[in-house]
């Protein structure tokens, strides 16, 4: 049986069903990425497992015990906030500590946990300063730090980097990584950045409107999207979609998958999969639209006839916007999807 | 950078001059105090001045007994007031309903209609049960008619509790008392303390129920003041002495914690 297990999940808020009919199994040790646009309903789900929202229907299992109706304060699980949630009148070691010291544990063994883990988490010189005296940075650590000396059954994390800049926000990132490989403690991790998901992930679920569109591991998300959503809200930038009913008009891409796509289907090419040649050749013509250069990378939007397509490129290109251009696809990395947006195997 | 103003000597004049014109009254009675009678209607500018007033007024009433009782009731009726206006508070700012709004606006009503209006009945209830000047009675009266607005302010100080920082609680494994006592309580103490001192300050100077509810036995400092004006107006100077000597102990006090009363009442007014 699974550590954590979601069996048909669901939360109502008036008459609007946000979370529909979840099912999920997690293992001991996983790190799961919960993902997806705004109002997806993923932090209601993790705020369900939390126990900070209540569940309206279905039952939600941890280690064989199911904590479905239990309290927060019951559940022995330790969430990182977005906005940290410190206590603001306490020391960074009483924040750290005040979850053991409810729990009656002995104060010589508090000061070891509390200790082990501010040194984890390099806060050691700040354990005597109040929230408000550190920078945002050292306030996610000791968020961290507060969730880990508990040693909780899971972890959960609730967009724990949108406070912070770029640069900090991928250092932490990294750090998260290192603690879970440190711990292993089961993780649940809720963003809508899809780098953090991709990175940290053992598993991703992808969420739309409240209900899992894909679960998975982070590449075969990216290699096989079991649809079009998930297909375009993996990968940056996305996916370039066009509908079969064009594929008149893009001789190289219907040369190879005309026979098995469905008339009203769609095809789906990766930007890497979008080669931009000087005019002329097999390709198909277009125009250059814009230019994005990233320094490793260069992003050409190319328009073929009303349609946008973004290709992907190590080089660095010499076009300008304004160039007349012929794009090549890499037939091997096609996707097809059926009118309703399910894949369509071109195996 | 804060603006620079235009004419900072005249602002700065008209300042003083409101603010003497609005102290004038409290430094004339400061004044008439420490006077005689004679000098006291003569309105001199100029005099020696004597204690002879505060002597008299000691003499042939018991300051200490009406400044005893004034403490009574006003510290009586905070801390009760406290012991119902906390949990009031804390319950519909926590645990709000769909009749929370109404609740706090119909206890606030309650605050509309003038007292008068109730002293019949209050005073009748008070005589059928044998409370009429007792200190009890005061005490009963005073933390009623503060509640509304002890709730209010005290729901508006746990409003201002992030949520965040109650989910993290939980999450951390607190029974709702250890969130009150160790999360919630320092968090709110700022509030907690100027709703106690608003309340003690607003019993002190009570003075309708005082005059009309006591006589001699359990009158506070207000009906002290008031026992001097009605049936011998024209000492001044000893009115004005009782009136200091009532007033003496709540300006300290006010003094003291003008700053908590301040953050008191502009609680939750600016974001």
């Amino acid at each position: 049986m699974s550590f954590l297990q979601l069996r048909g999940v669901e939360k109502i808020f008036g008459d609007h069903k946000v979370i529909k009919g979840v099912n999920l199994e997690i293992e001991k040790n996983e790190f799961i990425v919960f993902v997806g646009p705004s109002g997806c309903g993923k932090s209601t789900l993790l705020r369900m497992i939390a126990g900070l929202e209540s569940i309206d229907g279905g039952s939600v299992h941890v280690d064989g015990r199911d904590i479905t109706h239990l309290p927060s304060s019951q559940r022995e699980l330790a969430m990182v906030f977005q906005s940290y949630a410190l206590y603001p009148h306490m020391t960074v070691y009483d924040n750290m500590s005040f979850a053991l010291k409810l729990a009656k544990v002995s104060p010589a063994e508090i000061k070891k946990k509390v200790e082990d883990a501010a040194d984890k988490l390099n806060l050691t010189p700040y354990l005597k300063r109040t929230p408000k005296e550190l920078s945002g940075g050292q306030r996610q650590r000791v968020a961290i730090g507060r969730a880990i000396v508990r040693a909780p059954k899971i972890f959960l994390f609730d967009e724990p980097l949108s406070n912070l800049d770029a640069a900090l926000r991928g250092q932490t990132r990294v750090e998260i990584h290192k603690l879970h490989r440190a711990l292993g403690v089961t993780t649940i991790y809720v963003t809508h950045d899809q780098v953090e998901a991709m990175t940290l992930a053992d598993r991703v679920v992808v969420l739309r409107d409240g209900t899992v569109e894909q679960v998975g591991a982070p590449l075969a998300l990216y290699d096989k999207p079991a649809n079009q959503f998930v297909a375009q809200f993996i990968g940056m930038p996305s996916m370039n979609i066009v509908r079969a009913a064009q594929l008149s008009q893009f001789g190289a891409l219907a040369g190879s998958s005309a026979s098995r796509v469905p008339a009203d289907g769609l095809i789906g090419v990766r930007p890497e999969g979008v080669r931009v040649l000087p005019l002329g050749g097999a390709g198909v013509p277009g125009k250059v639209e814009l230019i994005e250069a990233l320094g490793a990378d260069t992003l050409i939007h190319v328009d073929v006839m009303g349609t946008s397509m973004i290709s992907r490129t190590a080089e660095r290109t010499h076009l300008h916007i304004g160039d007349p251009v012929t794009l090549e696809f890499d037939l091997n990395t096609l996707h097809c999807f059926d009118k309703a947006g399910r894949m369509v195997s071109l195996a | 950078m804060l603006k620079k103003k235009p004419f900072p000597i005249v602002r700065t004049l008209s300042a003083w001059g409101v603010a003497l014109l609005l102290f004038f009254p409290l430094l004339w009675l400061g004044l008439t105090a420490f006077k005689t009678e004679g000098q006291a209607i003569a309105s001199q500018l100029f005099f020696t001045p004597t204690l002879a007033s505060f002597v008299e007024v000691q003499e042939r009433s018991d300051y200490l007994l009406f400044a005893r009782n004034s403490l009574i009731t006003s510290l009586g009726s905070t801390i009760i007031g406290l012991l119902i206006a906390v949990p009031a508070a804390y319950s519909m700012a926590f645990f709000p309903t769909k009749k929370t709004r109404d609740i706090l606006m119909w206890m606030l009503s309650t605050k509309m209609m003038p007292a008068v209006g109730a002293l019949v009945p209050v005073y009748v209830m008070a005589q059928t049960v044998g409370m009429l000047d007792s200190l009890a009675a005061l005490v009963i009266v005073f933390t009623l008619s503060n509640l509304p607005i002890m709730v209010w302010m005290l729901y508006s100080a746990f409003k201002e509790v992030p949520k965040d920082i109650l989910e993290a609680v939980r999450l951390d494994g607190a029974t709702v008392w250890e969130e009150f006592r160790w999360v919630i309580l320092p968090l709110t103490m700022g509030g907690i303390a100027s709703t106690g001192l608003l309340c003690l300050v607003l019993s002190w100077n009570e003075a309708f129920w005082a005059l009309n509810l006591t006589s001699a036995k359990a009158g506070t400092l207000a009906s002290l003041i008031a026992s001097y004006s009605s049936p011998e107006g024209l000492f001044w100077a000893k009115l004005s002495a009782a009136s200091l000597m009532a007033i003496a102990p709540i300006i300290v006090f006010g003094w003291f914690s003008q700053k908590q009363l301040v953050q008191g009442l502009t609680f939750g007014a600016v974001k």
